[in-house]
């Protein structure tokens, strides 16, 4: 049975791969076939591993009168049903309350968190090598990272300000922006073309090993 | 120059390699570095929770992470809760886990314990800061969560030394943002190549204690739990690729000049 398994992962592999030839019926079965799996997977644990243990069993138990607190899943089931107006032009404006928990509970659990996360604690991380540099505890190399980080945040922030024209000092700093936005995006780039290589050595390791037998 | 040439040219960088390894050496980055000096300092009977935020599409990069982690964490005597919120990951986590913890000798349920698959995102990361018995009810075997051994004494993060998401996607973010700020959990993560840029933030300010970025962060977690396995191997046949792609590079803008220069 694994030896099935590992030619019928080979022979998909070299269909995904006969793309690189050109557009193809083997490549496109492969895809297909890829997506619906995928899908198909993921629907049934979804629902195995959400839907069941967390409304369908509780719920059981509530009827069979086991125990009557999953009576209260009846609420976000109900609630949840309501998606389903949009397949009824009449009720379709029942949709908007589910969607609006939705968004309620997912800005109200989200904006504090992000400030704080993505916005104090950042900040917080730009400035701090300041005071470490002001206390005198920051090597030299350091204090140079400091300098750089707090240049990089002000030339980038300043290109994206477009309340005040572009000129003189401000279309200078912006430059240095752009020169800190293209080192990050290279760095980014070169980050992207190590994984997919390594998505590419994986599967000829298993062409070649698991499949070919040719490396141990 | 035709396409084709190009991908010939990479399938022989990377299948030479392959048939006559070379070893190349492998030095340790900052981020790797910090998350095994943290795992090497927890107390034995620590307990650190593994996410395994991925699917089979960015297996190359997590897997040999993965089975890194859990190698150190199995010889130090670190107790690991795995889980995923990806669907199309839960067998390969479970792989993972059962294969290594064969392979050190850990026991299910009282080293090692593999919770499964829930959906909901960033509801499964707030319902375990309150329980984590609460989420998942029982584990990917089916055995009750509060009757597993190593459960008995865990309730929630406050209990947990360290999380660490091997993600392919967003999620190292969202723990930050859901569980570092609100539960004070402190988390490190292993990432796919596409995203390591996104980390070093997190990284600068202390919200991520570690990063292991990509099959190179692989093979440096690989060289200092001192077993080389497939990160060591493929980083070595990645510099091969790396070489031939910036000589293609430096190829095409000499190229590019020449016939701009011709045109003018």
């Amino acid at each position: 049975m694994e030896l099935f398994g590992i030619w019928v992962a080979a022979l998909l592999t070299l269909c995904i791969y006969s793309f690189l030839y050109q557009d193809n019926p083997f490549y496109r079965f492969a895809e297909h076939l890829f997506v619906g799996i995928s899908v198909g997977y993921g629907i049934v644990l979804s629902i195995h591993q959400g839907l069941v243990p967390f409304a369908l069993k509780p719920l059981w138990a509530a009827l069979t009168g086991e125990s009557l607190s999953g009576l209260v899943k009846l609420i976000p089931i109900g609630v949840g049903l309501l998606f389903f107006a949009r397949l009824s032009p009449q009720h379709v404006w029942l949709i908007r309350y589910p969607i609006a928990i939705l968004i309620g509970f997912g800005a109200g659990i989200a904006i504090p968190n992000v400030l704080r996360a993505n916005i104090f604690e950042q900040t917080r991380g730009t400035i701090e090598p300041f005071a470490a540099m002001h206390a005198g505890t920051l090597s030299g190399f350091g204090v140079l990272e400091a300098i750089l980080m707090v240049a990089g945040v002000v030339c980038t922030l300043t290109y994206f300000f477009f309340s005040v024209e572009h000129r003189g000092p401000v279309k200078w700093l912006s430059k240095v922006g752009i020169a800190f936005l293209m080192i990050g995006f290279g760095s980014a780039f070169g980050n992207t073309v190590m994984g997919r290589v390594a998505l590419l050595i994986q599967r000829v390791d298993f062409l070649l090993g698991d499949w070919l037998n040719l490396i141990s | 120059m035709n396409r084709r040439i190009v991908f010939i040219l990479v399938a022989l960088a990377v299948i030479i390699p392959m048939l006559l390894p070379v070893s190349l050496p492998v030095s340790v980055s900052e981020p790797t570095q910090q998350l095994y000096d943290y795992i090497t300092a927890l107390p034995a009977g620590s307990t650190i929770m593994l996410a395994f935020d991925y699917g089979p599409a960015s297996l190359a990069e997590l897997n040999p992470m993965a089975r890194a982690v859990l190698r150190q964490c199995f010889d130090r005597d670190v107790r690991v809760i795995g889980f995923t919120l990806a669907a199309d990951g839960t067998t390969l986590a479970s792989t993972i886990m059962r294969e290594v913890a064969e392979e050190k000798g850990a026991v299910d349920g009282e080293d090692y314990v593999f919770l499964g698959f829930r959906p909901g995102g960033t509801q499964v990361m707030l319902g375990m800061g309150n329980s984590i018995s609460s989420v998942f009810e029982t584990d990917y075997s089916g055995n009750t969560t509060t009757e597993i051994p190593m459960m008995k004494e865990i309730t929630s993060y406050d209990e947990i030394a360290l999380l660490i998401d091997l993600a392919s996607g967003s999620t190292t973010e969202l723990w930050i943002i859901y569980t570092n700020v609100r539960y004070d959990l402190q988390i490190a993560a292993g990432v796919t190549g596409v995203i390591i840029s996104q980390m070093y933030p997190y990284l600068q300010t202390g919200q991520l204690v570690g990063l292991i970025p990509g099959i190179l962060g692989a093979a440096q977690y690989e060289r200092l739990i001192d077993v080389p396995a497939k990160g060591m191997l493929w980083i070595n046949i990645e510099s091969f690729v790396h070489l031939l792609i910036v000589l293609l590079v430096v190829i095409g803008n000499i190229i590019f000049f020449n016939q701009r220069r011709r045109e003018e």
